[in-house]
């Protein structure tokens, strides 16, 4: 049995660096109020959402013969396309064609697949050199952490963060803390690293079945520079990724960085259809319980994401807990639905990690029932008996007082004959967490019920 | 049985029931730029995304303005006629040796108004590392020869005709440090798109 | 026009006057108010942690205190929500069905169903802050939720309150942000809890609001426990109480 994460304990952990967690919350809202603005420039917002999820919805429901669209198209311009059924062997056939090609150092751009594959860690222990390109990437792998977030891997850090990081590994001033100034370090210690490269890889944002091809939205043109330089190309995509047609794009692009961060498209949405002239391009389509899922009534909406990150923008929990108290290659909300589905047991308390608000259902550009999911794992959680024993011994014991009018009343007498005479010590302590930053409420004279006794009791 | 015969078949078993049909595509209502005329849009968008745009008369205007606006620059690698460079660029040329080019001179043939981006590809770039590779791009385009959305720009691509094309929005960004946002984040740090049409070959 | 009224545990318990405000209110309009006596709990506790055997019985004696009327009224999104959406750990009967359909939050009834306009009794010269819960907001459709900028912005709360002599609405920075109850939530993720609901009533406080009010006690009980904490200058009330006259 998997030890699981505890994303209470991490996110309190979180909220103590008072510092990073109110400027964690500052900037992640800030992403989401940036959303709202450029949402309300698009008027017909509504319908688009509702395409891109029926375009995604029809994809699903036809997945296998678009995957096989896909691949026979990808083939005709000199795509080498590779299937994995997990992790493992997506790694596996990766480390193959490096292999091949004698690679020995990899610059590779934002890839949530791989994270989730363990790619690098397994790369890296092979002795292939892997490098992340985007900056925030970069910063976490020197920081020996995952990302935070989909689209800002190092939100959760401050800029004396960076500063004492970059200092280490790039020898730049570490009381130098200008985003500028360690931007353009970054910059100039990244280019030689394009230069010498032996092959490049990235993830995909969109597989496109009609032409072929796959598309790669970023905002540093890392994913371009990979490509263009070094001559080998290897791209992991996600079965789910599939899209129809080429028009198809244009309802997605136009909602993915508005959702994400505000501005109408990223600063680079590469198509890639075919190698480069002198190059070779692969492509590793990866399962990874993707089909499991798709077979699950409950929770196969979640395929239709496509890694905008606005669910974790507006997520009121997210902004405070940061990204890393999920333990999980995904967090914020499409987290909360994705990881129980790799690992149930190692991730039974990540579904009770959400206020069940339902902000995140709202924002998702195609209308994934993120809040409705979270509550149905809830379930799923509860009936597996993976429920915390304290959480499960106070259902049991809530449910059979709260069943029995005459229980609750002789409850309520206690409380309200006790409460007022308790000293502080005995109600404010480790028992109790509602207290540790809460004071309890004051117990009435009397109930509600007692009132209408005495005030209102009808003949009946 | 191969993965692929494995992943395809556990696709096919667990295809949700029913099928959903393919929507059409949605009717773009525009109104909040009803009246606006398409380059004012682009312009505007293309500055929200941190470029800059010029109109040029000519030729002559044209690499007069790279002049004035990169007067150091010493490696100037221009691909279009109007604006002649420094360093010559074959087709043939390895990509790494485009890594000493401070200014990239391109002609996108397609520019889309609401993304304030424009349209690259490999036949544009003829190498494609210089478009993210030089420090500041250059990108010349004909201000007729913008459409309003990505929609509309989709219809008159033909993705399958280049191995690589590229939407291209202002320079090369990141917010990853405390969202401040930086331009030149790893490709150019400074995108100037001249509008100017093309030279008609007519003798 | 009978009423059966639905007052929901932690109300009953802790804050009966707002229960005798909703009992009272209702009356005025001319309902005819039963409330059994047997009544407990919806069972929402349970049911939002997954735990829908440990609900079951507290449902069934929901249907069973409530299938004698065709409307019944609670003065809560939350538990109104989950009976409406989520009451499904006992079997469907016709009985169960009923109940469901017709249990109505106090809001909707008196602004959707008894169509409301006026309160003449009404008066609250104070500055108020509204809190609409994310049950009443995104669960309910009480107002638009924030996130969709792209419908026009209605809100049943203003309307009601719109209609009290005096009372100031202020405007605060995140209009509809979750302020960290959430159930069970409150207790299991609590460093979380806590920061949602300090950050809430800071963005009351600073806009200098004297009363959040809200249609949700579950959330006003949190923020109160937060406010005597940090001994903040305001106070929370229901809005049942406001539109009842009281208190002042």
């Amino acid at each position: 049995m998997s030890r699981p994460v505890d994303p209470e304990g991490l996110a309190a952990r979180f909220i103590d660096l008072e510092k990073h967690e109110t400027t964690h919350d500052r900037q992640v809202w800030g992403m989401r109020q940036n959303r709202d603005k450029a949402v309300a420039d698009v008027p017909e917002w509504a319908n688009l959402r509702e395409r891109a999820s029926q375009i995604k919805e029809h994809t699903l429901t036809h997945l296998d013969q678009y995957l096989e669209q896909f691949e026979q198209n990808a083939t005709k311009h000199g795509t080498h396309v590779h299937w994995a059924c997990d992790a493992e062997e997506h790694n596996a056939l990766v480390h193959d064609i490096l292999q091949a090609h004698g690679v020995k150092s990899l610059i590779k751009s934002k890839s949530m697949l791989q994270e989730e594959c363990g790619m690098t860690p397994y790369l890296q222990k092979r002795g292939i050199e892997v490098t992340e390109s985007d900056l925030g990437e970069r910063i976490q792998q020197l920081s020996n952490e995952p990302p935070s977030h989909i689209v800002v891997p190092a939100v959760h850090k401050l800029r004396s963060d960076v500063a004492v990081l970059f200092a280490k590994d790039i020898g730049t001033d570490p009381n130098d803390s200008d985003p500028h100034h360690l931007t353009e370090a970054m910059r100039q210690a990244a280019r030689p690293r394009f230069m010498a490269a032996d092959a490049g890889m990235t993830g995909a944002n969109f597989a496109v079945a009609e032409t072929g091809g796959f598309v790669v939205c970023t905002n540093e043109g890392n994913a371009d520079m990979g490509a263009s330089l070094p001559s080998l190309q290897i791209a992991s995509i996600g079965i789910e990724k599939l899209i129809p047609r080429a028009q198809d794009l244009g309802v997605f692009i136009r909602m993915l960085s508005r959702s994400a961060l505000g501005s109408p498209i990223t600063q680079f949405t590469s198509h890639f259809h075919g190698p480069r002239r002198g190059g070779e391009l692969h492509v590793v389509l990866v399962d990874n319980t993707r089909s499991e899922r798709l077979g699950s009534a409950d929770f196969w909406h979640a395929l239709k994401c496509i890694r905008c990150g606005a669910c974790m923008n507006t997520c009121p929990v997210y902004r405070r807990a940061g990204g890393l108290s999920y333990g999980a290659t995904y967090s914020g909300p499409i987290g909360v639905i994705l990881d129980p589905g790799f690992n149930l047991e190692k991730y039974r308390e990540i579904p009770f990690h959400s206020s069940l608000c339902g902000s995140c259902s709202e924002v998702c550009p195609v209308k994934i029932d993120i809040a409705d999911q979270i509550y149905k794992w809830r379930r799923v959680v509860a009936e597996k008996g993976l429920l915390k024993l304290s959480k499960k011994v106070g259902m049991s014991a809530m449910g059979a007082v709260l069943s029995q009018p005459k229980l609750v009343h002789a409850g309520e007498s206690v409380v309200e004959q006790t409460l007022p005479h308790m000293p502080r010590f005995l109600l404010y302590n480790k028992l109790n967490p509602w207290g540790k930053h809460r004071e309890v409420p004051v117990a009435p004279g009397q109930t509600f019920r007692q009132w209408y006794l005495k005030n209102r009791r009808k003949n009946s | 049985m191969s993965s692929r015969d494995i992943i395809l078949a556990s696709v096919r078993n667990n295809l949700p029931q029913p099928a959903v049909p393919l929507p059409e595509n949605p009717e773009v209502q525009r109104s909040s730029h009803v009246g606006e005329a398409i380059l004012g849009y682009f312009q505007r968008e293309l500055e929200v995304m941190g470029g800059r745009s010029f109109e040029v008369a000519d030729a002559t205007a044209a690499k007069a303005k790279v002049a004035e606006l990169f007067p150091t620059a010493k490696v100037i690698c221009s691909v279009v006629p109007e604006v002649p460079g420094t360093k010559n660029l074959e087709a043939a040329l390895d990509p790494h040796d485009l890594n000493d080019v401070d200014v990239g001179v391109v002609r996108s043939r397609i520019g889309v108004a609401e993304a304030g981006a424009v349209w690259l590809t490999e036949a544009d770039l003829v190498v494609n590392a210089l478009g993210v590779l030089s420090q500041h791009l250059v990108v010349l385009l004909d201000p007729t020869a913008i459409v309003e959305t990505m929609h509309d720009a989709y219809g008159q691509i033909d993705l399958t005709a280049s191995s690589y094309g590229v939407f291209m929005a202002g320079p090369s960004a990141t917010g990853d440090i405390e969202g401040v946002i930086i331009h030149g984040a790893q490709g150019a740090r400074s995108m100037t798109v001249l509008l100017l049409a093309p030279k008609r070959s007519d003798g | 026009m009978k009423v059966g009224l639905f007052i929901p545990c932690y109300v009953d318990a802790f804050f009966p006057e707002v229960g005798v405000a909703t009992l009272e209110l209702l009356e005025r309009f001319g309902c005819s108010i039963e409330f059994p006596l047997n009544q407990t709990c919806c069972g929402q506790p349970m049911a939002n942690s997954g735990c829908q055997e440990d609900s079951a019985a507290t449902e069934a004696l929901f249907v069973d205190c409530f299938q004698g009327f065709d409307t019944i009224v609670g003065p809560s999104g939350s538990c109104v929500h989950h009976v409406r959406f989520h009451l499904d750990a006992i079997e469907q009967t016709p009985q169960a069905k009923k109940v469901r359909a017709g249990t109505r939050e106090l809001i909707e009834f008196l602004h959707d169903d008894l169509k409301i306009t006026e309160f003449p009794w009404a008066a609250f010269p104070h500055k108020v802050g509204l809190h609409d819960s994310c049950s009443a907001v995104r669960g309910l459709g009480h107002t638009r939720p924030s996130e969709r900028v792209y419908e026009p912005y209605f809100s049943k709360t203003r309307d009601l309150l719109g209609k009290v002599r005096g009372l100031e609405l202020l405007e605060i920075d995140r209009p509809d942000e979750c302020c960290g109850f959430g159930g069970s939530f409150c207790v299991t993720d609590e460093a979380v809890s806590a920061k949602m609901g300090y950050d809430r009533v800071h963005d009351f406080y600073r806009h200098g609001v004297e009363y959040i009010a809200s249609a949700d006690m579950s959330c006003l009980l949190h923020m109160k426990g937060v406010i005597d904490r940090l001994k903040l200058p305001l106070k929370v009330i229901h809005i049942a109480q406001i539109l009842n006259g009281g208190p002042q």
